[in-house]
């Protein structure tokens, strides 16, 4: 033993700063969410009134109950949507139209929210005057412009796995006389299922997340959660606003806390199952 | 090829393989591409007291056909130094907010490649973890740190370190920050993802040839990393240049950013012709970047 002890790395000091500047802003959102005071800045003791009050406002909870909604068909057609894609750029080799797709899949992903927002919604203005449809902009809209820029995070994650996966499988199921549709619904499906379950997850938080999209393309009836908070965050701070974000960084340490330990399980389940064979 | 063999199964069933192809073919281009040609025709129309709030492109009357190209849009805004201090004005700041990200996101991506593997997943998850939360309650936190009364002020004033509180909300800085913070997980992943699959035994052969630290971080590390760096870089860049939340909630009314530009025309000023215009122009000033990082994204995808 060397009685110096080691100076830590640089990255590894920056890693714990670079933690610390991600988690302390929330840290202060938690605590203040319990304050009695309504300056959010000035703690005034203990209080869980701002909590009471969030359950009474009918209007964020109705946004909630909108925005859960919108975001499950969003991240469901987006599963959907970006898996074909995925499929159709992985495994069918050269066809025309490829290049195309593959633009229209990762633009998406840097695109600008204030530019998708009012592109489309000029298209379903345009849409309206010359079919009828949609008559007016709501909840499916939203839907629509959310399943777009959902479908092309879906497309990457699960791309990224069918890169890695063996194709071996599926050539000698298909050798084997199984059609190429049965294949991908029987082997190809199960094997890529973890990689479709983070897709449909992460597109569910980016469609429960967004704000301009739906501003733009929504109409005077349907109102996300994001849009009610923006309203109100735009006046100010308010105590209200915290006790929301405690609930929603709860339940998502909640989910993330949950990932991480049945992925470490899986993780030393494959371990011990490859230590047996090497013994055996 | 590896794939040739299987690529060549799904060629046998053409039909099939067409519709498959077409699904997300046809919802993209109608959903994605369609929408940008509208933008296009809206801008180049003139704005009008209807409802939607601009004129025809195309006009048949009296059996002539006349098409009106309107130009006025694009020849305001040069005109306009507002805007061009806007277009500006986002370009800086997403600049700055992106070098700051890197120079911060480097050594954390660095740090987790190198941590031990069973801490690996937690780290990555650490990291990420805010981004599955609210975006507009992340930029909301910094409104009750940096404000007059925040937080900051309160304990530097508490401390008698100042005397009147410092004047962070609503300037540049406040804007960086909160950029800086919210895209800072999009930065770590994609150099994560690149550093994880470094070859050791790569960065052991320099040293064993006797290569500094420091020099095979510049000359082995450092390049074999680029793909991460402009991959991350792009993801924050890009967005950045058009974020309305972030100069709206930190930036107040004294910074001038094109994305808030384009969403008070519309929505405040109904001004559509205008916004499209504005959202054409910076179409044109990202796509450069925006090829850029398609270069680089497909590659992955494909290879």
């Amino acid at each position: 033993m060397s009685l110096v002890r080691r100076r830590p790395h640089f990255s590894t000091v920056m890693l714990i700063i670079g933690l610390l500047f991600l988690y302390l802003p929330m840290a202060v959102l938690v605590v203040y969410s319990f304050n009695s005071s309504r300056l959010v800045t000035v703690w005034a003791g203990f209080s869980t009134q701002w909590y009471a009050a969030l359950f009474r406002d009918q209007q964020i909870l109705s946004a909630v109950w909108t925005s859960l909604e919108i975001a499950f068909f969003a991240a469901s057609m987006a599963v959907c949507l970006g898996t074909v894609a995925a499929f159709v750029m992985t495994r069918f080799g050269r066809f025309r139209g490829k290049t195309a797709l593959s633009s229209m899949v990762t633009a998406p992903l840097v695109m600008p929210e204030v530019i998708t927002g009012l592109s489309l919604l000029l298209l379903f203005v345009q849409m309206a005057q010359l079919t009828g449809w949609p008559a007016d902009r709501g909840a499916v809209t939203i839907w629509i412009a959310h399943t777009t820029f959902c479908s092309a995070y879906v497309a990457v994650v699960v791309a990224a796995r069918l890169r890695e996966l063996d194709s071996s499988i599926e050539e000698a199921a298909m050798d084997l006389g199984s059609p190429p549709l049965k294949t991908f619904f029987f082997v190809t499906l199960p094997i890529i299922s973890p990689a479709l379950v983070a897709g449909w997850l992460l597109a569910f938080t980016l469609s429960l997340d967004d704000l301009v999209i739906a501003s733009f393309v929504s109409g005077p009836g349907a109102n996300t959660l994001p849009m009610v908070v923006f309203s109100s965050v735009r006046m100010g701070v308010s105590p209200k606003i915290n006790a929301l974000a405690t609930l929603i960084i709860l339940t998502v340490s909640l989910a993330t806390f949950l990932a991480w330990y049945f992925m470490r399980r899986n993780e030393a389940k494959r371990q011990v199952i490859l230590q047996q064979e090497d013994a055996g | 090829m590896m794939l040739s063999h299987l690529t060549t199964m799904f060629r046998r069933c053409q039909l099939g393989r067409r519709a498959v192809i077409a699904f997300p073919l046809i919802w993209l281009l109608l959903f994605f591409l369609l929408p940008f040609a509208l933008v296009l025709k809206i801008s180049l129309s003139e704005g009008a007291v209807a409802i939607p709030p601009y004129g025809p492109l195309v006009d048949y009357a009296d059996q002539t056909l006349s098409i009106f190209l309107n130009l006025g849009n694009y020849l305001f805004l040069l005109s306009d130094s507002l805007y061009i201090a806007a277009y500006w004005g986002s370009v800086k700041t997403a600049f700055m907010s992106t070098v700051v990200c890197l120079l911060i996101g480097y050594p954390m991506a660095y740090a987790m490649a190198r941590a031990p593997a069973r801490w690996q997943l937690l780290l990555l998850l650490l990291v990420m973890l805010p981004s599955w939360t609210s975006f507009l309650i992340r930029v909301y936190a910094w409104m009750g740190i940096l404000s007059n009364s925040g937080l900051i002020n309160n304990l530097l004033m508490g401390m008698g370190v100042i005397e009147t509180p410092l004047r962070m909300m609503n300037t540049q800085f406040a804007v960086v920050i909160g950029i800086v913070y919210a895209y800072l997980p999009f930065m770590v992943l994609p150099l994560y993802a690149h550093l994880t699959r470094l070859d050791n035994s790569l960065l052991e052969a320099a040293s064993d040839l006797g290569s500094r630290k420091l020099n095979t971080f510049i000359k082995v590390t450092l390049p074999l990393s680029m793909g991460g760096i402009i991959a991350g870089s792009m993801l924050v860049f890009i967005p950045a240049v058009g974020e309305f939340v972030i100069p709206e909630l930190l930036g107040g009314p004294n910074t001038l950013m094109i994305g808030k530009v384009l969403w008070e025309e519309f929505f405040l000023n109904r001004d559509w012709p205008i916004a499209s215009a504005l959202a054409m122009v910076m179409l044109l000033l990202l796509l450069i970047p925006i090829v850029w990082f398609h270069r680089y994204q497909s590659r992955e995808l494909e290879k």
